[in-house]
């Protein structure tokens, strides 16, 4: 009953010299058809339309044009169900039909039913708006109650009159798109601007520009300041670990990046166990692999200070050559177990995307989820530090050892608890690296440099100094960036630090009192 | 008396596993290096061709081999290290005393290897797109230069269905090949008549990850007008830049972004739903339809499904893999006809080989210049991580190694 409902619509529209065309046209062929089908506001043609852009529509050498209906082939022209032919092929289309299908799609879905449907066809028109398209907005206009997609069709409609032929109605969309900064706005006023000669006009562009101009110069800098934060989040995920590990109890761990490392392949193993076997919770993997990622850095890091650290407190040459060789251990392992390529870690689905907050700046998701579990993570270590017991202790003990023993603490489990902790948390960082990054055995040796670059600039023994090193790094590298271009701003910020500790070797926050003697 | 047998077989096994097994007689076999990256930035492309090396050595091995011989691979890793590279050949040459060495993908690697191969005489087989520039007697190109894949795609990109883009993001790893790339594209870009201020060029370390200015760069440099992205990003920098591109929302109706070393096997484990449309410049892709390439597929998952090699099902063919597979083929066809594995030899016997290759084209060997001659396809990424072919030419075409668009060029002789 439905198909046969779907059939009469359908043909009422489309016919089947339109369909041929499009789907075994020439490109010239497949435009103009499109088009046309748009300009005639043919609302049953959007089925068609939106197969071919979906690449859903198939086609042999001749016989009837397809649609792949979520599994089922079913007659483009009448909706009637068929059979699978071994001659089908998908309709390939490229860039510039998938231009001209995304665009009729937009103005057929103006008179949608739905006010979200509406709006965002308006927005997708902006992006790139098309003379031909004048028509159907002005239609629009007539019949649209809504305040919001209103505004969104006058914006539209300013879009496509800056090159109308009366003097007032280019000022008049001067001024609507002042309203909506964006890229679009720039390069139509701009556009406008070389060409336009009527000078009240001119001066309406100008100023609307400038103004256009001003809002995206401002976006900009959030975008800066953002990504600028974002990779601070980074850096101090890699590095908060090495803050207690170094920092606090000065061990020199160069196998620091590989616990970076175990983390993150913790997480691919997670990843890997839930698509397996829980595919249906898989949005979920990150809150077993989070957990999951701490332990199994911290039983490495456990491990690794019961056989080597601990023979060698007090001797940093050894530890530092004794860690190394644990790392080139430690990546050789991995390598034997999971191959040397990298392994695919995928984000959940919430994490793809991005959300528009100004004209032209979109943060994307994974961004903010780095950034939201750095600050988490350095909740996590604050007050783990400063107000647990074991903070206390390991205050203690790595302030002053023999003191802190002679009143009952027991020095060598607390080293033990420490170091462990401090891998641990270099794991939750793996965790956090392997959703922005690739995951492979050498992960670790990119942000060993890093990290102590991090700690050792912050001021060794300083949370507050580890925090301000990652942020002002992060900073410095993204506002370099596109000035210098990525591999000088790396040099640049690397001589600066080397300027810079000579200058103050204690780092930016040094400690103060009998702890700095030593 | 069982069990004394068995202490001698016993001890027999052991005394061979300690003197290592009994060698192949040298003569029985024919020595093939295979010298690719299998760790690293570099692993994530360059694995698989060590991979399809392999099943193509199978496969001849399997039709009784070259000159009655069978070929022994012998594989080594240089670990995406330039200078190993140089190290790992030298060994290949004098130690392992191969015939022939199928490797590098990144042209500074292979710049490493070149000094040795040329003192040594030995013979290198080179199957990547790269820049050009080079001509070697040691080595036989089988990937694309310029004129077969960088220059057709700024073409298409300028053309009416390319997009008509005026403005151009040039945006590379920073080592030889994309700065060459860039210099050629920026002159021929310039006899186009688009002006310096159209063109913006920029550059990442290699394993670079955070691409978030660089995307904001581009939406930038896009709002002056019809903007493409010529992408020369090389290894597994790729992965967080798709990704950043797509979560940015970046899409290729807006700015289309075209890469020259981004292929089927890169994209693998990548979400390409948001990235549909943008583009790839390469001399074969894996959607291509025809009775050679459904062959090859068919023999390539066979061989992954028998070896357990990593990834299983979700293993892709793409066109340095190709163009491994089309260089070996025609070096045994060569060795075949010179009848001897002599360098000097296969050299001359090289020049003219054709071999029918996946890509449904017959691939000749040019007579002179080393450089295969080659179809240009220019594919969009499609939802699944193919590409469908939007352009493509009628007919192979002559590589030139040498490109006009750099000054003195017209001057040098192609031996």
């Amino acid at each position: 009953m439905t198909g046969l409902i779907t059939a009469v619509v359908l043909a009422v529209g489309l016919d089947a010299g339109m369909l041929e065309k499009i789907a075994r046209g020439n490109q010239a062929e497949r435009q103009g058809t499109i088009s046309a089908l748009a300009a005639a506001g043919d609302a049953a043609a959007v089925p068609v339309l939106r197969a071919t852009l979906e690449g859903r529509l198939y086609a042999g050498p001749e016989g009837p044009v397809l649609i792949d209906d979520g599994g089922t082939l079913r007659d483009a022209l009448t909706g009637a169900p068929a059979a699978p032919r071994d001659d089908l092929e998908r309709v390939v289309i490229n860039n510039r039909l998938r231009r001209t299908l995304e665009g009729a799609l937009v103005v057929l879905s103006l008179s949608a039913a739905g006010r979200e449907e509406r709006l965002d066809a308006v927005r997708a028109m902006q992006r790139a708006p098309d003379p031909d398209v004048l028509p159907a907005v002005e239609a629009a206009l007539t019949k649209e109650k809504d305040k919001e997609v209103r505004e969104a069709l006058l914006t539209t409609e300013a879009m496509l009159a800056l090159s109308a032929p009366e003097a007032p109605r280019r000022t008049a969309a001067a001024q609507q798109l002042r309203r909506v900064p964006g890229v679009t706005s720039k390069r139509l006023l701009a556009q406008r601007l070389a060409v336009e000669t009527d000078p009240a006009v001119k001066a309406a562009l100008k100023e609307a520009s400038e103004s256009v101009e001003a809002s995206l110069k401002r976006a900009e800098m959030v975008g800066l300041l953002f990504s600028g934060l974002s990779l601070g989040s980074v850096l101090l995920l890699a590095a908060l670990g090495l803050a207690v590990t170094f920092g606090l109890m000065g061990v020199i761990n160069m196998a620091h990046g590989e616990l970076l490392m175990i983390g993150a392949y913790a997480t691919w193993l997670v990843q890997t166990l839930f698509r397996r076997y829980l595919p249906g919770h898989f949005g979920w993997y990150l809150a077993v692999a989070v957990p999951a990622s701490f332990l199994a850095a911290a039983a490495v890091g456990a491990l690794l200070e019961l056989t080597v650290v601990r023979k060698l407190y007090g001797r940093p040459l050894e530890t530092l050559l004794a860690t190394f060789g644990a790392s080139l251990l430690l990546i050789q392992a991995v390598r034997s177990a999971f191959g040397a390529q990298n392994v695919e870690v995928a984000n959940p689905d919430w994490m793809s995307g991005g959300i528009t907050v100004l004209a032209g700046l979109v943060l994307p998701f994974n961004r903010i989820a780095i950034l939201l579990f750095g600050s988490f993570v350095l909740l996590l270590v604050w007050v783990l530090l400063s107000r647990t017991r074991l903070g206390l202790w390991v205050r203690a003990v790595t302030q002053n050892r023999q003191r802190a023993a002679g009143l009952g603490v027991a020095a060598p489990r607390i080293d033990l608890l420490a170091f462990a902790l401090g891998s641990g948390i270099a794991g939750l960082g793996g965790c956090a690296l392997s959703q922005i990054g690739n995951v492979g055995p050498e992960l670790g040796q990119g942000f060993i440099v890093d990290s102590f670059m991090v700690v050792v600039l912050g001021g060794v023994g300083q949370l507050a100094g580890t925090i301000a090193a990652a942020a002002g790094l992060g900073l410095a590298n993204k506002a370099l960036e596109p000035v210098a271009g990525a591999v000088l701003a790396k040099i640049v910020v690397l001589v600066f630090i080397i300027l810079f500790i000579q200058r103050r070797p204690q780092g930016l926050f040094a400690l103060r009192g009998r702890a700095a003697d030593d | 008396m069982k069990s004394r047998k068995l202490a001698s077989i016993l001890s027999s096994v052991l005394c061979a596993a300690l003197l290592g097994a009994p060698p192949a007689r040298a003569a029985d076999t024919i020595k093939v290096g295979i010298l690719h990256s299998l760790s690293g930035t570099m692993a994530i492309s360059e694995t698989s061709l060590k991979d399809v090396a392999l099943m193509t050595i199978d496969e001849i091995n399997a039709k009784g081999g070259v000159l009655g011989k069978k070929l022994e691979p012998i594989v080594v890793d240089p670990a995406s290290n330039w200078p190993l590279f140089a190290e790992k050949s030298r060994q290949l040459l004098t130690k392992d005393k191969v015939a022939v060495v199928f490797g590098c993908w990144t042209s500074v690697s292979r710049k490493s290897v070149l000094p040795v191969f040329e003192e040594l005489n030995g013979l290198l087989f080179y199957p990547v797109q790269y820049e050009g520039e080079e001509l070697s007697q040691n080595v036989f190109y089988t990937g694309a230069a310029p004129n077969q894949q960088a220059i057709p795609a700024v073409e298409y990109l300028m053309s009416k269905e390319g997009g008509g883009a005026t403005r151009f993001f040039l945006l590379g790893t920073d080592y030889v090949y994309p700065r060459t790339t860039n210099k050629i594209l920026r002159a021929f870009l310039k006899s186009k008549g688009i002006p310096e201020s159209d063109i913006m060029e920029t550059y990442t370390p290699f394993g670079h990850s955070d691409y978030q200015t660089i995307v904001a760069q581009i939406k930038a440099f896009g709002a002056g007008g019809h903007t493409a992205v010529i992408s020369t990003i090389n290894g597994d920098s790729n992965v967080p830049f798709y990704k950043e591109l797509g979560n940015q929302g970046l899409k290729a109706t807006d700015i289309p972004v075209v890469a020259f070393s981004v292929g089927e096997e890169e994209l693998r484990g990548i979400d390409t739903k948001p990235l549909v449309g943008h583009l790839a410049a390469w001399n074969y892709f894996m959607s291509l339809k025809n009775k050679t390439n459904s062959a090859f597929i068919k023999r390539w998952k066979a061989y992954v499904k028998k070896n357990g090699l990593p990834g299983g099902d979700s293993r892709v063919t793409n066109d340095p893999m190709e163009a491994t597979y089309v260089g070996m083929h025609m070096w045994a066809q060569a060795v075949q006809k010179a009848g001897s594995v002599k360098v000097d030899d296969v050299r001359k016997a090289m020049a003219g080989q054709t071999f029918a290759a996946p890509s449904g084209f017959t691939l000749k060997m040019d007579e002179t210049n080393h450089h295969l001659w080659k179809p240009v396809l220019i594919g969009e990424v499609q939802g699944n991580g193919q590409f469908d072919v939007v352009w493509k030419t009628d007919q192979p075409v002559r590589a030139q190694p040498w490109s006009p668009f750099i000054a003195g060029n017209e001057k040098r002789a192609e031996k």
